[in-house]
C-alpha cells in the first residue's frame, strides 16, 4: 500500500482545484489539512511492524525493460522521514490556514505544498535509484515553485532561480553517482547495492561515485560551500519555510547520506569529506547568523549550522553518533518548525522580521514568547534536561570525544573535532539568544511597527504549541521515541539492530564540562555581541559564498557572452573559413592518425596531351578567376573551365555529360551576362595582404586536401565497381543501349525523378523571386 | 593520368574556395561554380578514366567505361545548374533591393 501513501498527495493535488472555488467561505486550506493527517496516522499504524525488525514493501512496474520499477520500502530510516513529513506536513498546513489570508492564491499554494509533499514521500521511501532520483528532482521543482509563491516580487524570483540552480546543479551530480552505483552493483535496487557493497568500495569509480553522491547530498542540505541559496530562500511563505527548509527538503541530503552510508561508513575519506563539510557548516553557520538582522534569516544560517552538525555525525560513524544525528533530526525538525512559525507570528502580528525594529514584545505576545524561548533553549543546548536539544548535543560531543581513527590524517582531524564542535555550539548559544532576547525582551519600539502587536490567533498558535510539547516530552521522556522511531532507524543506518539506551541524565563527564563552557562562553560572547559584531565587516566580507555565486554567475553570463560574440560576428567569410580549417584539420587529422594516405602509380591510365593541355588550360583559367576584375573577363575565364571540362567528358568516354555540359555551360554563361549588367562591376579586393595571405592558405590546403583524398582513395580500391551488371543488363532488363541513360530513368529513375524536383524549385523560387517584387511592406 | 586529374580537381576547388572567402556576392557565386565543377571532375576520376569504349552498347565490345559515374555526374549537373542559375538571381534581387552586393554590408539588421 506504499505506493497509495506516496501517490495521495499527487491525487490530491489534482483534486484540490475543485473544492476551491473563489471566494468560497471555506479556506483552501481545510481540504487539504485530511491528505498529511491521514497519511501519519496510516505511517504510524506501521510502527509495530517495524519494531519487530521487518520492513514493509510494495513494488509496481513502471518500466521493466530498463528495470526502473515503482519499488518502494518502508524501514527504520524511511519511516522517521515520513513521519516527519507527514506530522510537520500537517502542523504547516494547518499554521497556513491562519497565516495565508484568502485573497492569495491558495490552490496554487497547496497544489505545490501537495506535490512536494508527495515527492518528498517518494525521496525517502523509494528503492530504485532512478526513482529516487525522479521525487529528488520533483522537490527541486516544488520547492522552486514555493520560494517563487510571490513571483511578484523581485527578491522571491531571485531565491527561487538560485535554489534551482543549485539544487539542480547537486541533482545531476546525484543522478551520475547514481548510474555509476548501478553499474557498479549491477542493479538498480538501493537494498541491494548496498548489499555488493564491497564491489563499490572495490571499484575504481569509488571515488567519483562518493564525490559525486555529496554533492548532491550537499548542495540539497545546504552544506559548505553550497549553502548560500538557503538564506535566500526564505523569500518563501513562512509555512514553506517552516516546512521545507527545516524539516523536510533540507534533510533530504541528510537522507541521502544516511542511507548510503552502509557502503562508505568506516572508509577514512568519506569520514574526513562528511565530517570537515559538516563541521565547516556548523561553524559558519552559527557564526554568520548572529549577523543577521531578518528573523528568518537568523533561522536559515541556524539551519545550515544545525544540518551541518547532524552531517558531521554522520560522518563520524559510529553507534552513539548515528543514533546522535538520527535524534537530532527529529530534534531540529520540532524546535525549528515551532521557530519558523513563531517568526512568522510576529510577522504577522507587527509587520516586521527586522530584528533591529523588534523588541520587548514579551508583554504583547505572551504565549509566543514562551514558546519561542523554550524552542531557543533548546536550540542553544541549555543544559536543563527538559529540553531535548541539549540531550542530542550532550550526544553530539560525547561521539566527538570517542573517534578512533588510526590512520595518519584522519587520525589527527579526529582529534580536533571536539574542538570544531565546541567552538560551533558556543555560536548557536550566542544566536538562540541574540534571537529570542533581541525579538521579545528590552524596549518596545511601538513606533516603528506598523500594526500594534498582539497575541496570535489560537489556530495560529495550535501548531507551535504542539511542536514545543514534543520538545519537552521528548527532554523529559527521551526513550518515549527511542525504542520505536530512533532505535529502527539507526539499525537501518547501521545495518544492525542494537539499542542504545539514551540517558536522561549523564552524570559529571566531560560532555557536561563542554556543554557548559559552551553556555559560559556563550552567555559572555551574548552580552558582548554589540562590541564584536563589526567583526562581520571583514570575514566574511568579501570572501562569503553569495559573492562567489553571483560572480559565478556572471562570469558564465559575461564569458559566454564575449564568447559567442567572438565568433558569431555577421560575416558569412568568418564562417566560411571556420567550416573550412575545421573540415581540414580534422580530415588531415584523421588521415595522419589512421595512416591514410596511399599513392599507388599502378593501374593508371596512360597520360596523354590533349587532356594535359586541355587540364593545364583550365588549371590556369581557374587560378586567373582570382585576379578578374573585369565582368566580361570572369565570364570568359569561367566559361574556359566549363567548356574545358566538356572537352575533358569527350576524351574519357562520357558523351551524354560532354553534352550536358556544354549547354548548360552556355546557359550558365548566358545568365552570367544577363545578370552582370544589372549587378555593379566586379571591384578589386581592398583586403589587407594579412588577410589575402590567410584566403589563400585556407584554399590552398582545402585544394590540396582535396587532391590528397582523391589520390588516396583511388588508390585504395577494395573492391570492383559494379559497371558489370548495368553494362550486362542494360539492354536484357532496361532495353536499352545507352547505359548511363537507362541507368538515368530506368535502374535509378528516382534520382532523375527529384532531380527535375530540383530544377522545378528552382525555376519557381526564380520566378517568384522576381515577380513579387516588395511592394511597401517589406522591412529594409 | 587519374594523378594529374586530381591534381586539377583541387586546383578548380582551391580556386573556388578563395572565391568563396571574397567580399563581393558575384565572386562567390562564381566559386560555387568552379567547386562544383571540380566536384563533378573528382567523381569522373574517381569512376577510373580511359578503361574502354564510351558506355554505349556495341556488338561485340566486352569493354566500356564504368557508366555509374557519369550517370550521377549528369544529375549533380543539372542540380548544380538548378542552384547556379538560383543564386544568380537572388543575388541580382539581393543587389535591387540593398543597392550593395559587398558581404560585409549585408550583415544581418540592426535590431537583432
Amino acid at each position: 500500500m506504499l505506493h497509495f501513501y506516496i501517490f495521495a498527495p499527487f491525487f490530491a493535488a489534482l483534486l484540490i482545484g475543485l473544492f476551491a472555488k473563489k471566494g468560497s467561505r471555506i479556506h483552501t486550506g481545510w481540504f487539504v489539512l485530511p491528505v498529511p493527517a491521514v497519511l501519519f496516522i496510516l505511517f504510524c499504524s506501521k510502527l509495530p511492524v517495524l519494531a519487530e525488525g521487518k520492513i514493509v514493501q510494495s513494488v509496481a512496474n513502471w518500466i521493466p525493460s530498463l528495470d526502473i520499477q515503482l519499488s518502494f520500502y518502508l524501514d527504520g530510516l524511511s519511516m522517521l522521514f515520513s513521519l516527519l513529513i507527514t506530522g510537520i506536513g500537517s502542523l504547516v498546513v494547518l499554521y497556513s490556514i491562519y497565516y495565508l489570508s484568502k485573497k492569495e492564491q491558495l490552490v496554487h499554494f497547496y497544489v505545490y505544498l501537495l506535490l512536494f509533499m508527495g515527492s518528498m514521500l517518494g525521496v525517502v521511501l523509494s528503492d530504485n535509484v532512478f526513482v529516487l532520483y525522479t521525487f529528488w528532482e520533483f522537490t527541486s521543482i516544488s520547492s522552486f515553485l514555493l520560494i517563487g509563491f510571490w513571483f511578484y516580487r523581485e527578491r522571491s524570483t531571485y531565491g527561487a532561480q538560485k535554489s534551482m540552480l543549485v539544487t539542480v546543479f547537486g541533482g545531476l551530480a546525484m543522478l551520475g553517482a547514481l548510474i555509476l552505483l548501478s553499474i557498479t552493483a549491477e542493479t538498480n535496487s538501493i537494498r541491494e547495492i548496498i548489499a555488493n557493497r564491497t564491489d563499490i568500495i572495490e571499484s575504481d569509480l569509488f571515488i567519483p561515485i562518493l564525490i559525486l553522491l555529496l554533492i548532491g547530498a550537499f548542495t540539497k542540505s545546504a552544506q559548505f560551500p553550497f549553502h548560500s541559496w538557503l538564506p535566500d530562500a526564505m523569500e518563501a511563505p513562512t509555512p514553506v519555510s517552516a516546512y521545507l527548509h527545516s524539516a523536510t527538503m533540507v534533510k533530504a541530503g541528510i537522507y541521502l547520506v544516511a542511507r548510503f552510508s552502509l557502503i562508505f561508513s568506516g572508509t577514512d575519506i568519506f569520514f574526513i569529506i562528511v565530517t570537515g563539510a559538516g563541521l565547516i557548516t556548523l561553524c559558519i553557520g552559527s557564526f554568520l547568523a548572529s549577523r543577521q538582522t531578518d528573523l528568518k534569516g537568523i533561522l536559515a544560517y541556524s539551519t545550515i549550522s544545525q544540518l551541518g552538525m547532524i552531517m558531521s555525525m554522520l560522518g563520524f560513524g559510529t553507534g552513539v553518533a548515528t543514533l546522535a544525528a538520527i535524534f537530532h533530526i527529529f530534534n531540529h525538525a520540532t524546535f525549528k518548525g515551532s521557530l519558523f512559525m513563531i517568526a512568522g507570528i510576529v510577522d504577522h502580528e507587527t509587520g516586521t522580521r527586522d530584528i533591529r525594529r523588534l523588541g520587548g514584545l514579551y508583554t504583547f505576545m505572551p504565549i509566543s514568547a514562551t514558546l519561542a524561548f523554550f524552542g531557543a533553549f533548546s536550540m542553544a543546548g541549555i543544559p536543563l534536561p527538559i529540553f531535548n536539544g541539549f540531550l542530542s548535543k550532550e550526544m553530539f560531543f560525547d561521539a566527538s570525544l570517542k573517534l578512533e581513527q588510526t590512520s595518519g590524517f584522519a587520525a589527527t582531524f579526529a582529534q580536533w573535532v571536539p574542538f570544531l564542535a565546541v567552538a560551533g555550539s558556543i555560536f548557536t548559544f550566542v544566536y538562540s539568544m541574540y534571537l529570542v532576547f533581541g525579538t521579545f525582551t528590552g524596549k518596545a519600539k511601538l513606533d516603528q511597527l506598523e500594526k500594534k502587536p498582539h497575541e496570535a490567533p489560537i489556530g495560529m498558535l495550535i501548531s507551535p504549541i504542539v511542536l514545543i510539547g514534543l520538545v519537552v516530552l521528548i527532554g523529559l521522556l527521551p526513550n518515549l521515541i527511542n525504542e520505536p522511531i530512533l532505535a529502527p532507524a539507526v539499525a537501518s543506518v547501521r545495518g544492525d539492530l542494537a539499542l542504545i539506551h539514551l540517558k536522561f541524565w549523564h552524570g559529571l563527564n566531560t560532555p557536561l564540562y563542554m556543554s557548559l563552557i559552551v553556555v559560559i562562553l556563550g552567555i559572555l560572547l551574548s552580552l558582548t555581541l554589540k562590541k564584536w559584531q563589526p567583526v562581520y565587516n571583514r570575514v566574511p566580507g568579501k570572501f562569503s559564498t553569495d559573492r562567489v555565486y553571483q560572480g559565478l554567475v556572471n562570469g558564465l553570463l559575461t564569458f559566454s557572452k564575449i564568447l559567442t560574440k567572438s565568433y558569431m560576428t555577421g560575416s558569412l567569410r568568418l564562417y566560411t573559413s571556420i567550416i573550412l580549417v575545421f573540415l581540414v584539420i580534422s580530415t588531415s587529422a584523421f588521415i595522419y592518425m589512421t595512416d591514410g594516405f596511399k599513392i599507388s602509380f599502378d593501374n593508371l591510365a596512360p597520360v596523354t596531351w590533349p587532356e594535359v593541355l586541355i587540364g593545364s588550360v583550365m588549371a590556369v583559367a581557374a587560378i586567373a578567376t582570382i585576379w578578374m576584375n573585369q565582368r566580361i573577363a570572369a565570364i570568359i575565364v569561367i566559361g574556359v573551365v566549363g567548356y574545358g571540362l566538356s572537352l575533358l567528358f569527350v576524351f574519357f568516354r562520357a558523351p551524354d555529360l560532354a553534352l550536358t555540359q556544354l549547354i548548360v555551360e552556355t546557359i550558365t554563361v548566358a545568365l552570367f551576362l544577363l545578370c552582370f549588367a544589372h549587378l555593379p562591376k566586379l571591384k578589386k579586393s581592398d583586403k589587407k595582404s594579412f588577410e589575402k595571405l590567410l584566403d589563400f592558405v585556407i584554399a590552398a590546403s582545402t585544394g590540396a586536401l582535396l587532391t590528397i583524398v582523391a589520390i588516396s582513395s583511388h588508390s585504395s580500391q577494395y573492391f570492383d565497381s559494379i559497371a558489370k551488371y548495368f553494362v550486362d543488363n542494360s539492354y536484357k532488363l532496361g532495353g536499352g543501349d545507352n547505359i548511363v541513360n537507362v541507368i538515368l530513368v530506368d535502374f535509378r529513375g528516382l534520382d532523375t525523378l527529384f532531380e527535375i524536383a530540383v530544377l522545378g524549385l528552382a525555376a519557381l523560387g526564380i520566378f517568384a523571386m522576381i515577380k513579387y517584387r516588395d511592394k511597401g511592406d517589406m522591412n529594409h | 593520368m587519374e594523378i594529374l586529374m586530381s591534381i586539377l580537381a583541387g586546383t578548380l576547388f582551391a580556386a573556388g574556395v578563395y572565391l568563396i572567402l571574397q567580399k563581393q556576392l558575384l565572386k562567390i557565386v562564381l566559386g560555387t561554380a568552379l567547386l562544383s565543377h571540380g566536384a563533378h571532375l573528382f567523381i569522373l576520376t574517381m569512376g577510373k578514366l580511359n578503361r574502354g569504349k564510351p558506355p554505349i552498347l556495341i556488338e561485340g565490345v566486352k569493354n566500356y567505361t564504368d557508366p555509374l559515374p557519369q550517370a550521377l555526374i549528369l544529375t549533380s549537373i543539372v542540380i548544380s545548374f538548378g542552384v547556379t542559375s538560383f543564386l544568380l538571381v537572388l543575388a541580382y534581387r539581393t543587389y535591387q533591393s540593398n543597392k550593395t552586393d559587398m558581404m560585409d554590408q549585408l550583415r544581418g539588421t540592426d535590431d537583432e
